[in-house]
């Protein structure tokens, strides 16, 4: 699980707090949603999480680790990050980069082995990514790229795991599939934090939306308590209406035209 | 073993009998192989032993150095134009090294010690001008920085030597354009020495390598605590590009040329990449030297004209690509 409290983040030469005093926890066996408009902090929880911005005041912490002051390999270990965009500067085979996931549990001389391999070969299978494995990291297409960046952070192993706009580049069956993954994988008992501007989609598959506005959450609980005209108007600064999906009855969120 | 492994290694061990063999007095590879060993004409042990085996060592020695810095550096700077020559490293560790000299510390075990010092002051030179220009390291400011730190070198050396005279033992003109010529046993073994550490150093931090080529945020992710580790491997790799510095003086374009060879040829993970580098980086510094003494011989070309004249085409290949 992902537990904020009290976050405070401010960027060196910033005038405001990136992160001002936010508050939240993400649950074991459900999806979390983060969510906001640009610049509302969502992206500095996430480098907070990794440790790349320290923390000004307030605590964060993964499982029982602190993820500012803790063992990088350790938080590691208990926690696997998708970030928004990744290109390996050189291109890998694909398994080889998944087996990057397994870097967390190895010093530096001990050798990727047999079972290492195991894990990778399973979070791909997991991850529809098994007929990428051979294949080189700059063959592939943006739908097949982000499975493959799943079973990495698969491979990993920890119970929870961070997405930051995992949808993005996707059409909308691989969306739809990499969020159904998703959502299997936290009933399975793992904590999964989303970062996303879908809201519509979102309110499909998260148990619970955080919303970020300023650096502050100024709502959290279920999508139909968040999904509401009164509380996203005045953060998007937008009018919108909130319907219900004819389909399955979800919250929808129409944005209006001002003229 | 990989086929691949196998090839360069055939094609290592060609070149070295070509180092052993070729030259003014040409000796067959029986010859080579008895002198080695002690048997033979007294002579002929003496020029394969005294004068062909350390050199061919240095060769050797640089080669590698050269191509295991440059691999270190374009996976953790993610730009495969970055190398000790271009990124003014080099020129910083040559800086080190002159000074050691002009200040009368020519000792074998002390001169890379002050190239390095040299080359980790360029190393962070280089970094400082790129950031403040651009915030975050740009591939091609990072070059340009490098030139200039490059150029600076270039005439503090100059600068340096101008006054030195007869006492300093090597001209301006060997520090700059790099050759292998002046081998001598005792210093090339504390080559040897420090450049075995520095690049066994370098294949502990290989999956770091691997891990910043992904990117800071996802290096960070995965463990890496980020700032250690780039610092850690800008330092390995200025420490073996001052080895190579003090042995032979600047080549350039080697630790350009050989990680991209060795990609093209199939290694990827960094640990097979700087294997791959450094014995492919021998190879080609050999081979060259050994066209660099025989092409106008008995004139002897220097060895850094002979590796910019193949390195120079390939880099505005790779530019291209780049832009």
């Amino acid at each position: 699980m992902i537990r904020a409290r009290q976050v405070v983040v401010r960027y060196a030469g910033a005038s405001g707090n990136a992160l001002d005093g936010a508050t939240f926890d993400a649950m074991p066996g459900q999806v979390t949603a983060l969510v906001g408009p640009n610049g509302s902090g969502k992206s500095t929880v996430v480098r907070a999480l990794i440790g790349q911005v320290p923390l000004g005041s307030g605590s964060l912490h993964v499982g029982a680790l602190d993820a500012s002051t803790g063992d990088r390999r350790a938080l590691a270990r208990a926690m696997a990050v998708v970030t928004q965009r990744e290109e390996p500067a050189f291109p890998l085979v694909v398994r080889d980069y998944v087996l990057l996931g397994r870097y967390p549990h190895h010093g530096a001389w001990t050798a990727f082995g047999s079972a290492d391999v195991a894990v990778a070969d399973a979070a791909a299978a997991r991850t529809g990514a098994s007929e990428l494995l051979s294949r080189r990291t700059d063959e592939l297409s943006g739908g097949e790229w982000q499975r493959v960046r799943l079973a990495r952070a698969l491979a990993q192993g920890g119970e929870t795991l961070v997405l930051d706009e995992p949808g993005t580049f996707l059409d909308i069956a691989h969306e739809m599939a990499a969020y159904e993954l998703l959502d299997a994988l936290a009933r399975e008992g793992r904590t999964v934090l989303l970062v996303s501007h879908q809201l519509n989609l979102v309110a499909r598959f998260a148990a619970q939306i955080v919303l970020l506005h300023h650096g502050r959450v100024v709502a959290a609980g279920p999508p139909v308590d968040v999904m509401r005209g009164d509380v996203l108007e005045p953060v998007y600064e937008w009018p919108l209406v909130v319907a219900r999906d004819p389909a399955v009855g979800a919250p929808v969120l129409i944005p209006l035209r001002r003229r | 073993m990989r086929p691949r492994w196998v090839v360069l290694l055939v094609l290592f061990s060609a070149a070295a009998a070509a180092a052993l063999a070729v030259g003014p007095v040409r000796l067959s590879l029986v010859e080579v192989a008895q002198a080695l060993v002690g048997r033979g004409d007294a002579q002929v042990v003496a020029i394969v032993r005294d004068l062909r085996l350390s050199r061919f060592c240095l060769a050797a020695i640089v080669g590698a150095g050269l191509g295991m810095s440059g691999a270190a550096l374009q996976g953790t700077l993610r730009n495969p134009l970055a190398e000790p020559y271009l990124l003014g490293v080099s020129g910083g560790a040559a800086v080190g090294a002159v000074l050691a000299v002009v200040a009368g510390l020519t000792a074998a075990v002390t001169l890379p010690v002050a190239a390095f010092g040299g080359a980790a002051v360029a190393v962070a030179l280089v970094l400082l001008v790129a950031r403040a220009a651009s915030g975050r390291p740009d591939p091609r400011i990072l070059l340009m920085a490098g030139v200039v730190v490059g150029a600076f070198a270039n005439a503090a050396i100059m600068v340096l030597l101008a006054g030195a005279g007869e006492g300093a033992v090597r001209s301006a003109l060997w520090w700059m354009m790099g050759s292998v010529a002046g081998a001598e046993w005792p210093a090339v073994r504390w080559l040897a020495l420090y450049a075995v550490l520095a690049g066994a150093a370098l294949i502990a931090v290989a999956r770091d390598i691997d891990l910043l080529a992904l990117g800071e945020d996802a290096a960070a992710a995965l463990g890496v605590r980020v700032a250690r580790a780039t610092r850690r491997i800008f330092l390995l790799a200025a420490l073996l590009a001052a080895i190579t510095v003090a042995g032979a003086g600047l080549i350039g374009f080697v630790g350009l040329v050989v990680p991209a060879l060795a990609r093209a040829l199939g290694w990827r993970r960094a640990r097979a990449v700087l294997g791959a580098s450094a014995l492919l980086g021998a190879t080609l510094l050999v081979g060259a030297d050994v066209l660099a003494r025989t092409v106008r011989a008995p004139a002897e070309l220097p060895l850094g004209a002979v590796t910019a004249l193949l390195g120079v085409p390939f880099f505005l290949v790779r530019l291209r690509k780049v832009a």
